[in-house]
């Protein structure tokens, strides 16, 4: 499979993400913002950093970027669109996903390991796992908290368009423990569509035992599997 | 005609403010108990070309709308519109 990566200035976990797809074997190929050739890769990944260095808002100016365009586009068209940490401010402020994310309740920039439940199976990135199942990946932001009015958290929750929350290692609710203070503690959510993720915490950085969990691979791999079956079938 | 303006973008007030909440704080650890509450907020100060006071005004909405402010959790006021600033 071929992933695209994002590369805006700024951006600081592309590199990451092409490691963690080539450990799978996959072509990772870098996607300038200023080009708008998507290069043919079967998904976009929006990877974390800090774009444009996160002036006015974070991902605020990002999403004007020419790549992005094309990016609208192939998401539009059920591409899948994988937005990580500032990929996923980013994907709110373009309005491809609902809700922001704001500064941690905490104030403080929070750089450390994150235990996440699966909420929904029903997704690219998450049909090679169990629901219920824990993964403990890593969190890495300083605006990190997911806030959206009711109505629009009722929805999400009504559509299974959760894709995780932050819970406690051994699976249960999360409380103080929360690294950002997430509206009912949200660390990922998709788009109607299902194809349009965006999520906190940084699967590339826990796809390796040396990095301490090798339980981000599982997405990666979850996302090739999906993209395998749907080139069986067309 | 030059225009200063000058635009408040604040966060709604369903949307928890923590810095807020932390400078209340150090008001009131500074003895100012009388403080309920504190905001923190942004000022955009802007110079731009318009033919009047009404087009500048105009011109600064659609700002707002397309990029100053962010609909989810933001709120925006112009402050002031002053004209043949900086000219």
């Amino acid at each position: 499979m071929r992933f695209g990566i994002a590369v805006f200035p700024g951006t600081w976990s592309d590199r990451d993400c092409a490691h963690a797809v080539q450990l799978d074997g996959h072509d990772a190929v870098m996607l300038w913002h200023k080009d708008r050739s998507l290069q043919g890769v079967d998904c976009v990944i929006l990877p974390g950093g800090f774009s444009y260095g996160d002036y006015l808002r974070t991902g605020a100016v990002a999403r004007f970027a020419p790549l992005m365009e094309s990016v609208q586009e192939f998401a539009a068209g059920g591409g899948l669109v994988w937005g990580i940490c500032n990929g996923f401010q980013v994907l709110c402020e373009a309005h491809m996903l609902p809700g922001a994310l704001v500064r941690n309740g905490s104030l403080q920039f929070r750089c450390e390991p994150s235990w996440l439940r699966v909420e929904t199976t029903g997704t690219a990135y998450t049909s090679g796992l169990r629901l219920g199942q824990v993964l403990q990946i890593p969190v890495s932001h300083g605006e990190g908290r997911y806030v959206a009015d009711p109505a629009t958290l009722d929805l999400l929750e009504e559509q299974r368009r959760v894709a995780f929350r932050y819970v406690a290692p051994d699976g249960s609710a999360v409380g103080a423990a929360s690294p950002n203070g997430s509206l009912r503690d949200i660390a990922g959510v998709v788009n109607e569509g299902r194809n349009v993720l965006g999520m906190m915490p940084h699967p590339e950085r826990a796809c390796e035992p040396l990095l301490g969990s090798a339980d981000g691979m599982e997405l990666f791999r979850s996302v090739a599997a999906s993209l395998a079956r749907t080139a069986t079938f067309a | 005609m030059i225009y200063a303006v000058e635009v408040a973008v604040t966060l709604k007030p369903v949307v928890n403010d923590p810095q807020g909440l932390v400078v209340r704080d150090g008001l009131r650890q500074l003895g100012f108990a009388q403080v309920r509450s504190a905001r923190v907020g942004k000022v955009i100060a802007l110079e731009l070309e318009a033919a009047s006071e009404a087009e500048a005004r105009d011109a600064v909405v659609q700002m707002c709308e397309k990029l100053l402010r962010n609909p989810v959790i933001e709120d925006y006021h112009i402050e002031s519109v002053a004209a043949g600033v900086g000219a």
